[in-house]
């Protein structure tokens, strides 16, 4: 077993959290381990986007940065988005569009699109594209995941 | 048929969400690598840095010593005979195996080992590894020290098979290599009557080749494996594979465990496209565990999965076509020359299909197909969605466009006049088919085919005909963006005739729900939620009543596993037997249970409606077997298919080309799709985007590239590219809905069909464009400029 000989203080969906770790523990290692297993890993140099977390609010790819460098940070990741048992209305629109397939990617690609309408709530389907650009998908061909942002931000719009 | 025409059902045919959608979006365990083991060690492979090298002296002294490593193994392990050669000569004997996952025995040659003296391609087991941590493993493979002795290698079919060439696979215990002494691995040369006196009688023979190259699956989730001995000391392995009873039983091979002892466990997969029907790692990660006794958990690297897993057969194909002036084919030839890499995984069967699932497309009365698969000192070609078909579809499909040029008719209108239509005989089949039942040997009829509403409806979505002018005036005029539009027709399978086998169990349930228990291995295509589809049309219930359990060896029944499109045809047809087993049960104590003839009830909405229009709530009858009658109602089936009814589409790009910089954009791209009956549309069409952004990906940019020593050059994803959202063109899927009678429901296949088309399409669309042919695929930009004769 890996010796985890450093605390790291840091939010998690909104919890505060201590985590053991070790210094050379990539963030995505240390959120793995701590059960957040919505993070995926599928390469581990920041090409593929399984990994994406949102870091206050922006998306980062958790392979390519050091759990100890996240001291103090508030993390969130896919297992924050339904609350209280009911599906975000993104995770819903994912799957009324037929958006997952394999469901490897879907993790980071909602977390990627969270950002996006956070910062946009009417995106355009090129921005939601660029949205993407960080996530890869083998399945898709993203015309679904893309058709469901779109959709979730209309009933996201509807409900405000 | 069109779809008003076909039978209205209630579930089939309508979308519903994934059955393991909610899972899947909340991040839930799902995935091998989220069921880590106690105490589970981590498992490192050490890579040859040679593609064809001799392993004479190998010292894991120093590795051993390492704190914190458990266990080192060499081919000294895996020793040749019974003897005090290896350390743990007890544990493991060399045994000649296969990876490849298919039914027993395998047509695959048995040319593997689990480790062996001799590295065959840059990436080939040396050594593997079992450490308390990554780290401490990797720390371990560098302290191996090994002693190579560096032998010529060969990096292409026409090297591998010339004479004087050095033999990769010389050692004297493979089976069933063609000729190994030749390099030659696999091989067929078939003949429908006579190509020589069909090339006599016509008009005109266009005759050219084409070349297509090595891509390799990049599924998002890397092959993994995590293995362990349970309670009862037998090993289980869970993985990421599309064929686990293959798994279990090549496991049983390579370890000599029986196959009693062994458990395989697919959870969700992350992607396969068939490079998990495949036993990538699981035999050297469950050697690991039977040296060490300990958990181990493997995952290769990026790197290791783009180039020490499997990619895409590269080929050279020729096409030699006679035809009369009026259009028809008097005589159809493709001969292909086939690199297999360096094991001869799948290399019989793939090849097969290049022509077999391309050449029947086209009513031609003399046919050949030839070819050769060679060894070489390259990474390992294997199953790969559409598995070998793309490669013909290439050829034949870019020829035909040639053809209808040289006869100087339109593509479109070409194909309409030589493709094959409804109870037509697919003569060609029965000559090269692995295994002759008797609706082979006596030609397969062709029992649905949408082929002539596809290429029509595709045609007009595309808006070929106005484009095919309208552009050809506007490239005439020599401007900077020069634009075409080109299409492709295709075929493929439903599973493999008379080989792919699936079982299904369904189990009723007091509440009238049922525990559906089935090997076929849902990849991410979602045919878990279509089989249970199936079971909720048959027993007039919900999808959400249809509880399923899915590959765990040691709980559901056998099946052949996720490939050749066959799990909705094969693996569906097993359900919906199993579930009619159970309805007809259900509707005999219904109907002493309601007073009413069976023959006059019928399940819908979770009750027994009578034709009388009494009515008993499915829940009563359910109760009354399990609590009464004292008998639980459950049914297995078993399903195997003497056909492999063919699916048909049309594709159609529409591109441009910057003739500046030879950049080529796809702006919209159009899949009209014969697969029978859709079950879910939503799933259905998700199958189609897929499979047209990886098959743009091989017509432009996907490519495996080595240096002039075999080693990989591409690092990883940064510079293997896949398409992303933004380079995606616009899509259009439309299905053209036949009732296939011997599928449930009228189903055929979808899921390997669509892949086939996006390279010979936009190909065409390139000529279009340019007015010259680029034979070769990737379409790059070098490759347009060097066109246009700027390079």
């Amino acid at each position: 077993m890996k010796k985890l000989t450093m605390e790291l203080q840091i939010k998690v969906n909104g919890e505060d959290q201590v985590f053991s770790i070790s210094p050379n523990d990539r963030l995505s290692d240390a959120l793995r381990r701590q059960g957040y297993l919505g993070v995926k890993t599928g390469c581990y140099t920041g090409d593929c986007g399984t990994c994406t977390v949102l870091l206050d609010g922006e998306p980062i790819v958790s392979c390519l940065m050091l759990a100890a460098q996240a001291q103090g940070a508030s993390i969130a990741t896919v297992e924050g988005m339904a609350r209280g048992g009911r599906l975000h209305p993104l995770q819903e629109a994912f799957l009324d569009e037929g958006a997952v397939q394999c469901g490897f990617c879907i993790p980071g690609m909602l977390l990627s699109a969270q950002a996006l309408l956070n910062r946009n709530p009417e995106p355009s389907e090129d921005e939601v594209r660029e949205a993407f650009a960080g996530n890869l998908c083998r399945c898709t061909g993203y015309e679904r995941p893309v058709r469901a942002v779109l959709k979730a931000a209309v009933r996201m719009r509807g409900a405000k | 048929m069109s779809q008003s025409n076909r039978p209205q059902f209630r579930v089939v045919g309508h979308d519903v969400w994934r059955v393991d959608g909610r899972q899947l979006v909340t991040g839930a365990p799902a995935f091998t690598d989220d069921y880590p083991q106690r105490g589970m060690l981590i498992g490192k492979i050490l890579g040859s840095p040679h593609a064809h090298a001799r392993i004479k002296h190998i010292d894991t002294a120093k590795a051993e010593a390492l704190e914190g490593v458990h266990a080192v193994l060499t081919y000294q392990d895996v020793p040749k005979a019974r003897g005090p050669i290896g350390r743990r000569a007890d544990l493991f004997n060399r045994t000649p195996y296969t990876r490849a996952g298919q039914d027993y025995p395998e047509p695959s040659p048995w040319d593997y080992f689990l480790l062996d003296d001799k590295v065959r391609f840059v990436g080939d087991r040396v050594a593997a590894v079992a450490a308390d941590t990554e780290e401490i493993a990797l720390e371990a493979l560098e302290r191996i020290k090994v002693a190579y002795e560096v032998l010529p290698a060969v990096f292409t079919p026409q090297e591998a098979l010339a004479s004087g060439a050095p033999v990769i696979h010389d050692e004297p215990d493979v089976v069933h290599v063609k000729d190994p002494k030749r390099n030659l691995c696999a091989g067929i040369d078939v003949h429908l009557r006579d190509v020589a006196a069909g090339f006599a009688q016509a008009d005109l023979v266009v005759e050219h080749t084409y070349h297509v190259h090595r891509v390799q699956h990049a599924q998002m989730e890397l092959h993994t494996a995590i293995s362990y001995f349970d309670e009862h000391d037998r090993l289980v392995v869970i993985c990421s594979t599309q064929v686990p009873f293959h798994v279990r039983r090549q496991l049983s091979m390579a370890l000599g465990l029986p196959i009693g002892r062994i458990r395989v466990i697919k959870p969700r997969i992350g992607g396969g496209f068939g490079g998990k029907q495949e036993m990538v790692i699981e035999d050297i990660c469950a050697a690991l565990t039977v040296a060490t006794h300990r958990p181990v958990r493997m995952e290769l690297t990026r790197h290791e999965d783009l180039f020490a897993a499997r990619c895409r057969h590269p080929m050279r194909i020729t096409m030699k076509t006679g035809v009369k002036r009026e259009g028809t084919l008097t005589a159809n030839e493709m001969i292909a020359l086939v690199d297999a890499g360096a094991y001869g995984s799948h290399s019989p069967t793939v090849p097969t299909n290049t022509g077999n699932k391309n050449l029947p497309r086209y009513r031609c009365p003399n046919v050949h197909y030839k070819f050769d698969a060679a060894y070489t000192n390259l990474s390992i070609a294997g199953a790969m969605r559409g598995y070998g078909t793309p490669q013909g579809a290439y050829a034949i499909e870019c020829h035909m466009d040639e053809v209808a040029e040289a006869l100087g008719m339109d593509p479109v209108e070409f194909r309409l006049k030589t493709t094959v239509r409804e109870g037509d005989i697919d003569e060609l089949s029965p000559h090269i088919y692995e295994v002759k039942t008797q609706a082979i040997q006596t030609g397969w009829p062709i029992t649905t085919c949408g082929l002539p509403e596809c290429l029509k409806q595709g045609a007009q979505a595309i808006g070929w005909n106005e484009k095919r002018q309208a552009y050809g005036r506007s490239n005439a005029l020599k401007p900077v963006i020069l634009k075409g539009v080109g299409m492709a027709c295709l075929s493929q399978g439903s599973g493999v005739a008379a080989i792919d086998t699936a079982n299904a169990t369904v189990k009723l349930n007091e509440d009238g729900s049922v525990n559906l228990l089935i090997g076929a291995a849902d990849i991410g295509t979602g045919g878990d939620t279509v089989i249970a589809q199936i079971v909720a049309e048959t027993l007039g219930i919900a999808v959400s009543d249809v509880v399923l359990y899915t590959t765990d060896t040691d709980i559901v029944p056998f099946d052949s596993g996720a490939y050749a499109s066959s799990t909705t045809y094969v693996s569906g047809n097993a359900a919906l037997k199993a579930a009619e087993e159970v309805k007809d049960s259900i509707l005999q104590i219904a109907a002493s249970l309601m007073g009413e003839p069976q023959g006059q009830l019928r399940l819908l909405d979770r009750q027994v409606v009578a034709a009388s229009g009494k009515k008993l709530p499915l829940r009563e009858a359910a109760m009354h077997s399990i609590y009464v009658l004292k008998e639980q109602i459950e049914h297995t089936a078993s399903f195997v298919s003497p056909v492999s009814p063919p699916p048909f589409a049309a594709q159609f790009a529409d591109i441009e080309v910057d003739s500046e910089t030879g950049q080529i954009r796809v702006v919209e791209f159009v899949t009209a799709v014969d697969a029978g009956t859709i079950v879910n549309p939503e799933l259905a069409a998700g199958q189609v985007d897929g499979a047209v952004s990886m098959g743009l990906g091989y017509a432009l940019i996907e490519e495996m590239v080595f240096d002039e020593k075999g080693r990989p050059m591409n690092k990883g994803l940064i510079d293997y590219k896949l398409f992303k959202a933004k380079g995606m063109p616009k899509l259009k899927t439309i299905f053209v809905e036949t009732y296939e009678p011997t599928g449930p429901y009228g189903v055929k296949a979808i899921a390997e069909i669509p892949v086939n088309g996006p390279a010979p399409a936009v190909a065409n669309a390139v000529k279009h464009a340019l007015g010259v042919r680029i034979f070769d695929l990737p379409l790059t930009p070098e490759r347009v400029l060097r066109a246009l004769g700027k390079m």
